[in-house]
Formats: structure tokens, sequence, C-alpha cells
């Protein structure tokens, strides 16, 4: 019996990592700053392939990892800096800029790296309970995304630089008139954005097969779980990756892999019609 | 004065002269072959090869004098996994630019919206993977393996060896499908259980629920029909997870090279039958190895599709020699005499006239906990019987339909 509850307890985690792992980056990008980045799987695919790189040439895979999410913060700020920063008072615009930089990176990649790189290995460790046995490495994506939930909270709640960069997001032209300066804060919270996105592809290369592609496998979820969240990054990604991970453990457990995923938009839908404003427009105004 | 205007008659004669030879050569226009294999997109990791194979076979041919002194031009597109450009791009490969030769598909989801509009010209199409079997198309040429090469060859070893219980994992589309319903047909044959199927949509590239459920299932061997790369994940998650479990495959290690893409042991104790794999070790295939690596030294792995793309177009040259035309009638003519063969890399393989698809030598292969590749059976040459068994005659008639063991022709 406590096999069984156990596995339940897993196979949530597992979904709700995977969630809230692909949605944080775009949480800031899209939620906060209103960018509808479509090359979000593109900075996924950037820390997948930078850690796979350095893993190969002998650096320990935890340090690839945050190598890898620094890269894809540093190439964000230079793509905000180049061309995003051009489309913040055109948002369908800047979903077409950046469709055309997820064509054209993936297309670059194929020709560079070619079609396929060949896997570093999940890192060593199961565990069995009852009839079962699991992959150590799963609760640890489980951990790290808890982890980026905190660090989440902590720097937009806690931290001064949170604190003006959502004052910014709100009003930008106060802000500014404040004294903040709103080209520095877009900046850096595009870089985390990408930086959250990169880690991401870190933390799931070991698991996968690397294509060039490969972050279309990210992108609907994301989307997906920051829609039904809503504006309020913190109050709406969380409980919407609660929410969508029940619905799609439970229905992945009794009825398949097919089932789970129409069981899941089917709810984003509905979700979408009853409460246009997404997760948190409830929780936040029940808070208030 | 003079001299220079000689000079320049001279010139202008040498020019002429060269320009006439030039024109009795474009008398002899080259031989359009059309070809359709995605270099990007979700599959570019299996379709470069087939792209690579084509060009090597296309290069060698024309080398040698090119196909009734013809030689071959080959038009390439893109059709980048999307169904909806195989058949854009098929329409303007077969109207506009009216190829002699269509080639190519990689899902069988993209060969079934190709074969409509093949069906409604007279121009031959040449499908160059192993697939679900079952299509009786006298448009069409099969040139890759079919269940009863593959399954009825690997599915009963696998009871002997491992067990009668198997779960099955598949891509949830044609391909899949099908394949499984092969797998229940043959396990229902030899008294076996399948404990657990799994259908999974395309893109879905996590699989502890999977895992978990084959766990609970208790299968003694997994046959795994899984396609692409985000479904190729599962390998490395199962091995993660220590699910230890022998697999089966039609489709694995020498189609998607897995063994090469994942670090060991993920692939460890799968096996699979293949009419070529890489480490095939006869003189023959090291010797196409060796020009193949010549050409393009940074492929990673040889697949079963580049080296049936790579046969595609010397059977085409055969066909095409032996008719003394390009028309499919004629060719067709020729596969009725079940003398369309030609030598391969793997051994001799013919067309068989009644499904026109391709008798194959097929061996039996295992992957180590090192990925090495082992031969563990050879089963010689078998022939493409299923559909001719069934009652599909393209020498008769022309059915243009896909059978599957509960799709049966209808006795007439």
């Amino acid at each position: 019996m406590s096999a069984e509850l156990f596995s339940v307890f897993y196979q949530f985690a597992d979904v709700f990592a995977f969630l809230i792992l692909s949605a944080a980056g775009l949480a800031i990008v899209f939620g906060m700053m209103g960018v509808i980045n479509m090359a979000h799987g593109e900075f996924i695919m950037c820390g997948a392939y930078v850690t796979v790189g350095l893993v190969n040439l002998g650096v320990p895979l935890p340090i690839a990892q945050i190598l890898a999410a620094l890269t894809a913060g540093i190439i964000g700020m230079v793509v905000e800096l180049l061309i995003v920063r051009r489309f913040y008072k055109r948002p369908l615009d800047s979903l077409l800029a950046t469709w055309g930089l997820s064509l054209i990176v993936t297309q670059s990649m194929l020709l560079i790296v070619g079609s396929a790189v060949r896997g570093i290995g999940t890192p060593e460790g199961s565990f069995a309970i009852g009839g079962y046995t699991f992959s150590t490495y799963r609760l640890v994506l489980f951990g790290c995304a808890v982890a980026v939930l905190a660090g989440l909270y902590v720097i937009f709640m806690k931290m001064r630089f949170g604190v003006i960069a959502r004052a910014t997001m709100q009003n930008a032209a106060m802000a500014k008139a404040l004294g903040a300066r709103t080209g520095r804060i877009y900046s850096i919270s595009f870089g985390i954005g990408t930086a959250l996105a990169g880690l991401c592809g870190a933390l799931y290369a070991p698991t996968m097969t690397l294509i060039p592609t490969m972050g279309a496998t990210f992108v609907v979820e994301s989307f997906v779980t920051v829609v039904i969240g809503g504006a309020n990054v913190l109050l709406g990604t969380a409980p919407a990756a609660v929410f969508l991970a029940m619905i799609r453990m439970a229905l992945n457990a009794s009825y398949g892999q097919i089932i789970g995923q129409i069981g899941m938009l089917f709810a984003v839908i509905l979700i979408i019609r009853v409460l246009p404003e997404g997760l948190s427009s409830v929780l936040v105004r029940r808070g208030r | 004065m003079n001299s220079g205007r000689i000079f320049g008659m001279a010139l202008l004669g040498a020019v002429l002269v060269t320009a006439t030879i030039g024109a009795a050569r474009a008398a002899d226009p080259p031989l359009k072959v059309g070809l359709l294999e995605d270099v990007s997109g979700d599959l570019a990791f299996m379709g470069m090869p087939k792209l690579h194979g084509s060009q090597l076979a296309v290069e060698e041919i024309n080398k040698s004098g090119g196909i009734l002194g013809r030689q071959i031009e080959l038009i390439h597109l893109d059709p980048q996994g999307d169904n909806a450009r195989y058949q854009e791009f098929g329409r303007r490969l077969l109207n506009r630019d009216k190829v002699d030769v269509l080639i190519g598909g990689i899902t069988s989801a993209s060969r079934e919206a190709l074969r409509p509009i093949v069906d409604r010209t007279s121009t031959p199409y040449f499908y160059t993977n192993q697939y679900e079997g079952g299509v009786c198309d006298a448009s069409m040429v099969s040139m890759g393996a079919v269940p009863e090469q593959q399954f009825s060859t690997l599915i009963p070893w696998m009871v002997q060896k491992f067990g009668k219980k198997v779960y099955v994992i598949a891509a949830d589309y044609n391909f899949g499908q099908i394949s499984a319903e092969w797998n229940r047909k043959i396990m229902k044959d030899l008294g076996g259980e399948v404990v657990g199927e799994e259908f999974i949509p395309l893109g879905v590239s996590q699989f502890a629920q999977t895992i978990q459920n084959i766990q609970k299932a208790k299968p003694d061997w997994l046959l795994t029909i899984n396609v692409g790369a985000a479904q190729d994940s599962f390998f490395e998650q199962a091995a993660a997870a220590n699910l230890n479990l022998p697999m089966g495959s039609s489709i694995k290690v020498m189609l998607g090279f897995e063994h090469k893409r994942f670090k060991p042991p993920a692939l460890n104790n799968m096996h699979a039958t293949a009419n070529w794999f890489e480490e095939i070790d006869t003189p023959e295939a090291n010797d196409f190895k060796k020009r193949w690596h010549a050409k393009f030294p940074d492929e990673l792995y040889i697949n079963d599709m580049g080296y049936n793309a790579y046969n595609a177009l010397y059977m085409y040259k055969a066909l095409v020699e032996k008719a003394k035309s390009t028309k499919l009638e004629d060719m067709r003519k020729v596969i009725a005499t079940g003398d369309a063969c030609i030598d391969a890399p793997e051994g001799k393989v013919c067309i068989d006239p009644k499904s026109q698809h391709t008798s194959h030598r097929m061996r039996l292969i295992s992957v180590g906990p090192k990925h090495e590749v082992t031969v563990e059976k050879d089963y010689g040459t078998i022939q493409p019987y299923w559909l001719g068994e069934i009652g599909c005659d393209l020498t008769k008639k022309n059915d243009k339909d896909q059978y599957t063991p509960s799709h049966l022709p209808s006795k007439s």
C-alpha cells in the first residue's frame, strides 16, 4: 500500500517538476513582461546543449548545468537588447520576431551541430519500494522545481530588485519617474527568464534525446501552465502546475498518455473559459 | 588587324563547336529523380542518412555512365516532417517538375499522405523504409523490410528466450497501431499474452508513469515501437529507473541508432531483426560502408533507411535497363517476371511480383551492456510473402489499399 502511495506522489512530483521547470522562465518573460516568447523552447535547447557540451569536456554535471543556465541568461539579455526591447509596446510583433528567431536558431543548430548529439546519461541511482523501482534523479528534478519557486519568491517578493521590477512591469513610466532604471530592469528580468529556461534544458538534458527541435517538447506545457496561471508569477504558476499535474497524473495512470494529454488540454480550455484571467485572478482576489 | 580577325573567327568557331557538343548531350535529357526526405524537423537525424544514401547512389551511377546512358538529376525537397508539405511537394515534383520516379517518405503517415497523389499519375514511387506492411498498390515499390520479415522472426525468438508475456509501447499513429496489431496476432498464434499496450502521442518525452505501468504489469519483455527523438527518451528514463527488461523492436538500433545516441547501458538487452545495420561484417557491406564514409565522414551511423534509399536507386536502374523504358507499366512487366533483382551490400534482393515488396536477408541482432551489437541468428533470405498469401496479386489487380491482419481483401 505504501508503495502505491509513494508511486502516486512520485508521479505527481514528476509531472509537477516538468511543468514548473518548463514554465518558470516563461512565467517571467510572458506572464510578467508580456513578451510572447516563441523562442522559449530554444533557450531550453540552449541549456541542454551547453550542458552536454561541457560534460563532454569533462566538467562535472551540476557545474555544467549552472553554467548552462548562466549562458542562456546572458544570451537572453543580448536578445533582449537587440530584438525584444523594440517590441514591448507591440506584443503581437514580438511573437513574430521571437518565432523567427526560433526558426533561425533551430535550423542553424541543425547545420552547425548536426541532427543528433550523443546523450550523457542520467546520473546513477535508483531505489526500490515494493515492486517498483524509481530513478533518484527524478526526485532531484522535483527538488529543483521547488527551489526555483522559492528562489522566484525571494527575488520578486523579498528583494528590492523584485519590487522595482514588479513596479516597472505595472507602470514603466511611473517607475522611471521615480528613478528606476527601467531599461536595465527589463534586461535583467528577461535574462532571469531565459536563464530559468536554460536551467530547465540543463536539468532535463541527461534524461532526453538531444535534437535541435527538442525545445518544442516543452513549449506547449509551459505556455499552458503560464496562461492558466495568469499574470501573477507566484500565485499563478505554482497552483496551475499543481492543478495540471494532478489531472495529468490521474489520467495518465488510469487511461494512458493519450487521454492524459487530451484531458490536460481540455482542463486548460475549461479554465480559460471560466477564468479568462487565469487562476491567479481568483487567488489574488481572495488574498485581498 | 587581319590576324586579329582570324583569331576572333577561330574563337567563335571553337565556341560554336563546344555549343554543338553541349547540344548533342542535351538531346539526352537527364532522368529526373524526385526525392522527399526530412532533413530538418524532429526526424532529421533519420532522414539525413536517407538523403546521403540517395546522393551516394546517384553519384556512383552517374560516374559509371548513368541509366541507359542518361545521367540522373536528383531533385530533393525537405518536407520537414509535415504531412501536408509531403503532399504539396509531392504534387510539385510529379506535376510541375515531371519527375521520372518519386522516392521517399519517412513515417507511414507521410507515405499514406503521398500515395493517393502518386496513384493519380503514372509515375513509379519507391518507399524505402521498413514499415508495418500491407500496402498493395501497383504504383509503389517497397524497398524495406515488412512484418513477416521482422516480427515473424523476432517475436517467436523473444517468446522462446524470455517468456510469453509482452508489454507494448507504441507510437500512436498508423505505424504503431498496425505493428501492435501484428504483435497481437503473432502472440496469439504462439499462445503468448499481451499484458499491456500503451500508445503514445508523438512528441511525448516523459515516461515515469509508463515505466511504472510496466512494472505493475510484470511482463517478461517489452516491444518498443516508439518513434522519434522525444519518445526515444523512454530508454534513458527506463534505464535510470532500473527497469531492466529485455526489449525487442522492428525499428530500434538499425534504424534509429539509439545505441549510438544514448550512453550505455540504456539500450542494453535490445533485440531487433534487420536486413541492414552498420555492424554487418561482410566484404560487400564493408566496401559499401567505406564508400559511404569517404563521401560523408561525419555520418554517425549508416541506418537501414539510408541503406534502402541507396538500394532503391540501383533497383530503379535495374528495372529501367531491363525494361529499356522509364514507364511504370514497362517496369512492372519486368517485376512480373520475378527477375527484378540487384546485388545489394546485404546480398541479392528481389522484388516479389505479387506485392512489389523486396526480399531480404534477415538477421537477429542484440545490443550488449557496452552497446556492442552481436548477430544472434541469421535467417537467410525471407520473401515478403504475406500479401501474396492473403490475395494481393498486383500482376492481376491493383487494389491501391493497405491490408492488416484485421483488414483483409474481400473475397470475390
